[in-house]
């Protein structure tokens, strides 16, 4: 069975080999800061202990304050798996460290979340859109990104004022019903 | 007299018989080698991860069968097992047996195709794919009987499976798994040394062990390196950790030892279900579940080995009757990570073959 580390285990092996770090343990995951991402992803990678050699995902989620980019590590030979956090408290330019030095199977989900979410990896060797084309106006997973539907209930909305005209390609309705043809 | 030469692009795709889909794919020739590829998606690109946000959970479940439209099942059983570890729910006994029967004839389909199409790159038209489709049929046919559908099942849900095996369902598997041994002979007697497989796909698209791990390929892609990670073994889930059966690995990481490692995954696959079928139970298939699930507020992973890979669900709950975050890890997507290292130095011929051995399905890829 894959072994899920408790936030406290990857936190205290952090603590043994990066002292300096603050690292946060909250349930099943571990909070980092954006500052020490590299050194702690290199850590993990290379600790004897925690062996994390495999990326397993990495994806990101928008909490209206904030972001957080989620990276699900796995250790192949030891069987266990942990879940790295990283807020991003930046909504218009977020910019984290990207980790295709440390995992190359960070570099297409880097380039997923960029694209879908608008936060840009410094250090990603070919940072651009892979599933919407270029020209693309707006990051469609954020919250505030509308999207036609008839009675949705959209978490973030209220938070964000009325979006101009312009943003993505669902701002407003593109299409409206002909004229019936009138009975004579 | 000198030849000026400069590099040459081509365009393969997005449509194209042996691109899999919508992919297209952009080399750099000089002369007949490639120098750099860059792969071009999106063009099957769904939204579905943000419309699952505006779904109950039970209403994402289709959405599901569309991404990996190859293997419904198995993408229906992570996304159950995902909602299911968020929520505490306990799926029955007999629940699990036919997760694990549909699951294991899924890979059996999904692998005819997978090596069906893969011949068919190195050449071989589609007579083996025709041959292996029968088989196929067969395992659609038993998919049709019980859920309705032969593609796009929607047969797992939150809590179970949707409906129980009608009565000519065992005749029938069991008819099928007397029947597979000896197909898989045939199968393999026919191309296992086939001259012209070994010359068109030994050598091609070859991967170093390093690169595999630190790529996060999953599937026979990192089997076919040789490392033996196979998550119904690492993470059993469904009641996979009940049955014998064995994890079948290359030696090189060439596009050769891929297709080994799937055929010998046909057999393996047999195997469980000659256990599977037998030791079906009684009792109910499913637990009451409301239809608007509410899991509590909070985040879970889960993941199934599905026939291309480690298919994962990462959802975020926030309470509600829709998933705040719904995000896919799609095996076929994270496998296409190494596609440059793999075509690199190779004709435009072998990246074909390379890019038929990786087994992408760009429903999973666009998502």
């Amino acid at each position: 069975m894959t072994i899920e580390l408790t936030g406290e285990r990857v936190a205290a092996r952090l603590g043994e080999l990066l002292p300096e770090t603050r690292v946060e343990a909250i349930g099943h995951s571990v909070y980092v800061a954006a500052e020490s991402l590299l050194a702690v992803c290199t850590a993990l990678r290379d600790d004897a202990d925690l062996r994390m050699q495999h990326l397993t995902s990495m994806t990101a989620v928008d909490y209206i304050t904030h972001f957080e980019t989620v990276y699900h590590l796995q250790s192949l030979a030891k069987n266990h798996l942990a879940v790295l956090k990283c807020r991003i408290d930046e909504r218009d330019e977020p910019e984290i460290p990207s980790v295709v030095s440390v995992w190359y199977g960070a570099q297409l989900q880097e380039r997923e979340v960029y694209d879908l979410f608008g936060i840009r990896f410094t250090g990603h060797p070919d940072l651009r859109r892979i599933f919407l084309w270029e020209g693309f106006a707006g990051w469609p997973l954020r919250k505030d990104f509308l999207q036609i539907s008839a009675g949705a209930q959209h978490p973030g909305l209220p938070h964000f004022p009325k979006q101009e005209q312009g943003f993505g390609v669902l701002s407003g309705p593109n299409w409206t019903a002909p004229e019936p043809p009138r009975q004579s | 007299m000198t030849i000026q030469t400069e590099p040459f692009i081509v365009n393969i795709g997005p449509q194209h018989p042996s691109t899999h889909g919508v992919f297209r794919m952009r080399v750099v020739l000089d002369g007949e080698k490639i120098i750099d590829a860059d792969m071009v998606v999106g063009y099957l690109h769904r939204s579905l991860e943000k419309l699952a946000e505006e779904r109950t959970y039970t209403q994402n479940i289709p959405f599901t069968d569309r991404m990996d439209y190859l293997s419904a099942m198995s993408n229906n059983l992570g996304y159950c097992m995902a909602v299911e570890k968020l929520a505490g729910i306990r799926v029955p006994e007999r629940g699990q047996y036919l997760r694990v029967i549909m699951a294991e004839l899924q890979r059996i389909a999904n692998h005819s195709m997978a090596i069906g199409t893969f011949i068919n790159d190195c050449g071989a038209w589609q007579t083996p794919l025709m041959w292996m489709f029968a088989e196929r049929e067969k395992i659609l046919d038993l998919f049709e009987m019980t859920c309705g559908a032969r593609l796009t099942c929607n047969y797992m849900r939150i809590g179970g499976v949707a409906f129980d095996i009608p009565d000519e369902f065992l005749p029938a598997v069991n008819g099928l798994l007397d029947d597979l041994p000896r197909k898989i002979d045939e199968y393999e007697k026919m191309l296992m040394e086939n001259e012209i497989l070994i010359a068109r796909a030994r050598g091609v698209g070859t991967i170093p062990r390093d690169l595999a791990i630190n790529a996060s390929l999953t599937g026979p892609m990192i089997r076919g390196c040789g490392i033996p990670f196979d998550i119904r073994k690492a993470d059993p889930y469904a009641v996979y950790d009940r049955f014998d059966f064995a994890i079948p690995v290359g030696e090189n990481g060439d596009s050769y030892d891929r297709f080994l490692v799937r055929m010998a995954e046909l057999r393996e696959s047999v195997k469980i279900l000659k256990q599977a079928v037998p030791a079906l139970p009684g009792g109910p298939y499913k637990v009451d579940v409301p239809l608007s699930v509410r899991p509590p507020v909070g985040d879970a992973y889960a993941r199934v080995e599905s026939p291309k890979g480690e298919l994962g669900y990462y959802i975020v709950s926030d309470g509600g009757t829709a998933p705040y975050r719904f995000h896919v890890r799609a095996p076929s997507y994270i496998n296409l990570s190494v596609l440059r290292e793999m075509v690199i130095g190779a004709s435009v011929a072998d990246s074909i073959v390379a890019l038929g051995s990786i087994d992408i399905v760009i429903g999973e890829v666009d998502r």
